[in-house]
């Protein structure tokens, strides 16, 4: 992207501002039951190398065989990023020693990924959207993992996770701060998980970011960029990128130079240090993989799965805003699937979409946060809620009561129409039953029946020791409607 | 094209091949002696010749995504010269 | 039959069907002979135990009826391919103590289909080599001697214990694996028959990979009728291989005898080597008269970038190896040098003390041709002209059915007469890399002596997927030359 360097997103150094410059890969762990090249397990926290086929554990003899859902998922995610497919595409190997890469090579794609350049938007908080280049996707094998504490001299290894599928993802280097790379990766998650593709969950790794940062002078030429591994929540990316930056700025500024190398983020101390294991200048001897044939698509196939994609966030947004919801609104519900899940849930169970968006932002969201729960863990269904809104639409309860409701069946459960009954919650709308509680009120009132003439803002203390007396279920409008009348009040009061 | 003993040096790194000193030499002259000869393939035009990609005229073949190996870490690990609780030892890495 | 080592395979499956020998029998006549000839040092491990308890499980199904196609026939299996239970070296010393947990695919095939294994055979190290001299357990002794001579020679390589066992009856065929040529110039120099299937013919799981481009197995045998009866168990259809070819195997043995009536048989001019012994030259013209004698028509074909494939072997074979030997490592099976203290100290003692020199020279060709700057140079360039043989044989099959050639530049050589000179060493795969690099069928069968009585073979190449005209032609062959020289058994205790 182009655009002159927005001001709000320079940092300020002691020779003036500069700009970040961020590009991402994430690794995003295909959602498959078995691995991209073994028919062994994926699920997370096995027992050490109780998922591992003798392909995984690269025994002699041992050969790939590609599991044709993980091409379609790859596919599929290629298609949500608006990115070209290519229907030719290549395995190669990537060749380099370590104790979690069983044969010495990781099985990857280098030259001929099977997704080429694409796109994705982005919204910032202040409404603005910027889009982020994809490069590429391609299809390769996670490495296993190497436990360094369980000993003082030995790591351990588990191969459970060795041949995994993952799709790496690699960006442009379009993205211009801490902010927009977070939003990059949560927008990125969000589509992966719509697209039913990846879990998205950061925390078992199965979405893993790197982060490539450099530093230019605002619309400069390219700085040298570092590379920074494994930034594994939204959090650490802003504090990954903020740290790295400064560093970068510090040390050009003192007249130094930048050496492209690999960082970790250490989280604990909330810097990023230099990799002594990947230090060493690698050359991967990249070459076709001659266990494998190249993979050839059908334009027909890729038709199919094109064809069978579900709505994803961008436009079910715009949906959104179609039925009258705010810009803002709409991004908070659709931000993720389950959320934009349950509020069509609440549509189709008849609720009318804007009193629906407000109801979950203003109520339901907030108890969930307080609580620490997802959505999908929250006790109230979207029926539910859908249920108490109609009771306010049809005036059976007052907007007071639906609160109070909510949060029984938060506490209690049970169908908020029984509840409302068997409390007796239902909203006084008959007028006699107001008219006889106005007049008590009125009767044991004198002296504030005489003060109500000349301060007509009283009249709402009049309506609160009505609802006091109904205990709440007096329709508000009614009330106001009848203390008008019994206390001669004029209209406008 | 021929090698310099620091080439053998960094490719045996590469190839994580200890090769002592004294092998170094002697190294460098049989592979340049390899080199030599296969340098004869500059002599064929290979212009607008494609690489052989794959050997056989066939699709990549694939499999149903269905878990169908695994369970077994006794007999994945039953050749580690070194193992522990199933999991492969090795001296400690240092990150 | 007094000698049940006398039996061809086809001979020995219909003696034991017909009940008049059992498979225990047969198998103990031919461990009594395996191990009488432990001077050929044909075997890294003999399993004689199994064999037997083998053997009774098959005539258990005999006498049930149940008998499959190799019911109770006693074989030899390379050490390359992995067998459950029973250690597979490679003939290296870093998988000395690998015993595999799964079997083969073809191994697998041959005791579905009935088969005895007698023991892994001796082996060049990962196949590299084609004299059996660069394995770890020893090398492989020649059955055959020439004329006069007590001087050891080698049985080619890399199968050279199959070949040498084969040759010496102490199993009734073996199975092989050629990358270059590793089936064909060990059954030519000892006077036996091999061929290697087209690439993705018969299933390379199991199998420890060399090369994974250019790897196929094939059957080691005394006659082409045993080679079709063996390839025909051996190949399958295997899911569990991306290159394995979704092909019906065919009835290989059905159309053996058909002929050659009518058939064009393609002589490439350049095959014709400078220096090449005059032996070899009139072999393969009396090759091509014998062929033709029978009705074959003769035409001269050329294949222009055959001098070129060797050098295009040593670039892709290495390369694809070095990567593929990358899992011998010291971490999960197989050799791990003793007290090191840091990873890097650990692969690079591991290895350094698990591979032989010759296997570590090819490492490093293998590495470097891969590596930052030369990939394009070497590899691709290397693949280019891989491109380049494959259509001259394209081009040869459009006039021709089949191709004969000689299977080796010479016959048999002592020990240690090429072991210092890699590049002359290398040369024994002249006439046959080429078929790996297109990935045809070839076949080595025995045509004749040398002046000095060593066997010479000659060398039929198919289309893809054309075994079957492949063992037609070599059958033809084997007719007219009525091969039935063999080597004195000096190395039985007298
Ligand atoms: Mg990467
Ligand atoms: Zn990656």
């Amino acid at each position: 992207m182009n655009a002159a360097p927005d001001k709000n997103k320079l940092i300020a150094g002691a020779t003036g501002p500069w700009e970040i410059v961020i590009g991402m890969e994430v690794h995003a762990q295909v959602l498959s039951q078995s691995k991209l090249f073994s028919g062994a397990a994926t699920a997370f926290g096995a027992a050490p190398n109780a998922q591992v086929s003798f392909v995984d554990a690269a025994m002699p003899g041992m050969l790939p065989v590609i599991n044709k859902f993980c091409v379609e998922q790859a596919v599929r995610t290629g298609l949500g990023l608006k990115a070209k497919i290519n229907l030719e595409s290549i395995f190669d190997r990537k060749n380099y020693f370590y104790p979690d890469l069983p044969a010495g090579y990781q099985i990857s794609q280098y030259k001929n990924p099977i997704v080429g350049e694409g796109e994705v938007t982005i919204d910032l908080k202040d409404g603005e959207s910027i889009r982020v280049g994809i490069e590429r996707l391609h299809l390769e094998q996670d490495a296993g993992k190497s436990l360094h504490d369980q000993h003082p001299d030995h790591s351990f290894v588990d191969l459970n996770r060795a041949g995994v599928a993952l799709m790496e993802i690699v960006t442009k280097p379009d993205m211009r701060s801490s902010e927009e790379a977070a939003a990059f990766v949560r927008k990125l998650r969000a589509i992966v998980r719509y697209l039913g593709t990846c879990d998205g969950n950061m925390e078992e790794g199965s979405m893993r970011a790197d982060v490539n940062v450099s530093v230019r002078k605002p619309g400069g030429p390219l700085g040298t960029r570092c590379e920074i591994k494994n930034v594994n929540s939204m959090r650490f990316i802003v504090q990954a990128v903020e740290f790295e930056a400064r560093r970068q700025v510090e040390i050009l500024e003192a007249g130094g130079e930048i050496r492209q190398e690999t960082r970790l983020f250490d989280s604990r101390a909330g810097e990023t240090r230099s990799m002594r294991s990947k230090e060493e200048a690698h050359d991967y001897r990249y070459f076709p993989d001659p266990d494998l044939l190249p993979l050839v698509l059908d334009q027909a196939w890729v038709n199919d799965i094109a064809a069978s994609l579900p709505e994803l966030p961008d436009a079910k947004k715009a949906r959104f805003m179609e039925l009258g919801l705010s810009a803002y609104d709409a991004s908070v519900l659709v931000a993720e699937k389950e959320t934009a899940d349950y509020f069509e849930a609440m549509l189709a169970a008849g609720s009318e979409a804007k009193s629906a968006a407000n109801w979950l932002n203003n109520e339901y969201f907030g108890r969930l946060n307080k609580a620490g729960l997802s959505i999908t863990d929250g006790p109230v269904s979207a029926e539910a809620n859908s249920a108490i809104l109609a009771m306010v639409a049809d005036n059976s309860i007052s907007g007071k009561i639906a609160k109070d409701l909510l949060d029984i069946i938060w506490s209690e459960g049970g169908d908020p129409k029984a509840v409302v009954e068997a409390r007796g919650l239902r909203q006084v709308t008959d007028t006699g039953a107001i008219e006889a509680a106005v007049d008590a009120v009125i009767a044991a009132n004198p002296a504030k029946v005489e003060e109500v003439k000349s301060k007509p803002k009283l009249a709402g203390w009049f309506v609160g020791q009505v609802m006091k007396q109904t205990g709440g279920k007096a329709n508000p409008q009614a009330v106001n409607a009848v203390l008008k009348v019994r206390l001669g009040l004029p209209d406008d009061a | 094209m021929s090698v310099d003993k620091d080439t053998v040096r960094r490719i045996a790194k590469l190839a994580r091949l200890a090769l002592e000193e004294e092998r170094v030499e002697p190294m460098e002259r049989e592979l340049n002696q390899i080199l030599a000869w296969v340098e004869q393939l500059g002599e064929v035009n290979v212009e607008d010749v494609p690489a052989m990609t794959s050997v056989v005229a066939q699709r990549l073949k694939m499999r149903e995504d269905k878990v169908t190996d695994g369970g077994q870490p006794e007999a994945v690990t039953a050749n580690a010269p070194l193992s522990e609780d199933n999991f492969f030892v090795v001296p400690k890495v240092v990150e | 039959m007094s000698d049940p080592t006398e039996f061809t395979l086809a001979e020995a499956r219909d003696a034991v069907r017909g009940k008049k020998i059992s498979s225990v029998e047969l198998t103990q006549a031919f461990i009594a002979a395996m191990q009488a000839a432990r001077p050929l040092n044909a075997f890294v491990t003999e399993t004689p135990d199994r064999a037997l308890a083998m053997a009774k499980a098959s005539d258990a199904r005999i006498a049930k009826g149940e008998a499959g196609k190799l019911e109770g026939l006693p074989l030899a299996i390379k050490d390359l391919f992995c067998t459950k239970g029973v250690r597979s070296t490679a003939g290296s010393n870093i998988l000395g103590n690998f015993i595999p947990p799964y079997e083969s695919t073809v191994t697998q095939n041959l005791w579905d289909a009935g088969a005895v294994m007698l023991g892994k055979t001796n082996m060049d190290e990962f196949a590299m080599g084609s004299s059996n001299e660069t394995s770890y357990y020893k090398p492989v002794l020649n059955p055959w001697r020439a004329k006069d001579s007590n001087a050891a020679l080698v049985p080619g390589g890399s199968s050279g214990g199959s070949s040498a066992a084969v040759a010496s009856r102490i199993c009734l065929a073996a199975t092989g694996t050629d990358t270059g040529g590793s089936i064909r110039q060990p059954a030519a120099v000892t006077g036996t028959v091999g061929i290697k299937p087209t690439y993705g013919r018969c299933s390379r799981w199991g199998i420890v990979a060399f090369a994974s481009s250019l790897d196929q197995a094939g059957p080691m045998t005394r006659t082409v009728r045993d080679a079709a009866i063996l390839l025909g168990s051996m190949a399958s259809v295997d899911p569990k291989d991306s290159t394995s070819v979704d092909l019906p195997v065919p009835d290989y043995e059905a159309g053996l005898e058909s002929g050659v009536k009518g058939l064009r048989i393609g002589i490439p001019k350049e095959y014709r080597l400078d220096g090449a012994p005059p032996e070899i030259d009139a072999l393969w013209q009396k090759g091509a008269e014998w062929l033709k004698a029978q009705g074959a028509e003769i035409v001269e074909i050329s294949l222009p970038h055959t001098k070129y494939a060797l050098p295009a072997y040593y670039i892709v074979a290495p390369a694809e190896a070095s990567s593929n030997l990358a899992r011998y490592d010291g971490v999960r099976f197989g050799h791990r040098a003793k007290g090191t203290h840091e990873i890097a100290e650990l692969y690079e003692k591991s290895r350094a003390e698990g591979f032989g020199a010759e296997v570590r020279r090819r490492i490093l060709i293998g590495t470097y041709v891969l590596s930052a700057g030369y990939y394009d140079a070497y590899y691709i360039r290397a693949q280019k002209v891989r491109s380049l043989i494959a259509r001259d044989f394209e081009q040869a099959f459009a006039k021709c059915d089949a191709i004969l050639t000689p299977a080796t530049p010479g016959p048999a050589f002592p020990v240690g007469a090429k072991s210092d000179d890699p590049i002359s060493m290398y040369l024994n795969d002249v006439f046959t890399v080429t078929v790996n690099l297109a990935g045809l069928p070839g076949l080595a069968v025995p045509a004749g002596l040398t002046a000095n009585g060593l066997p010479l073979g000659l060398q039929v190449i198919g289309k893809a997927f054309d075994e079957a005209t492949v063992l037609k032609v070599g059958r033809s062959i084997e007719v007219a030359a009525n091969f039935t020289s063999r080597p004195e058994t000096w190395w039985r205790a007298p």
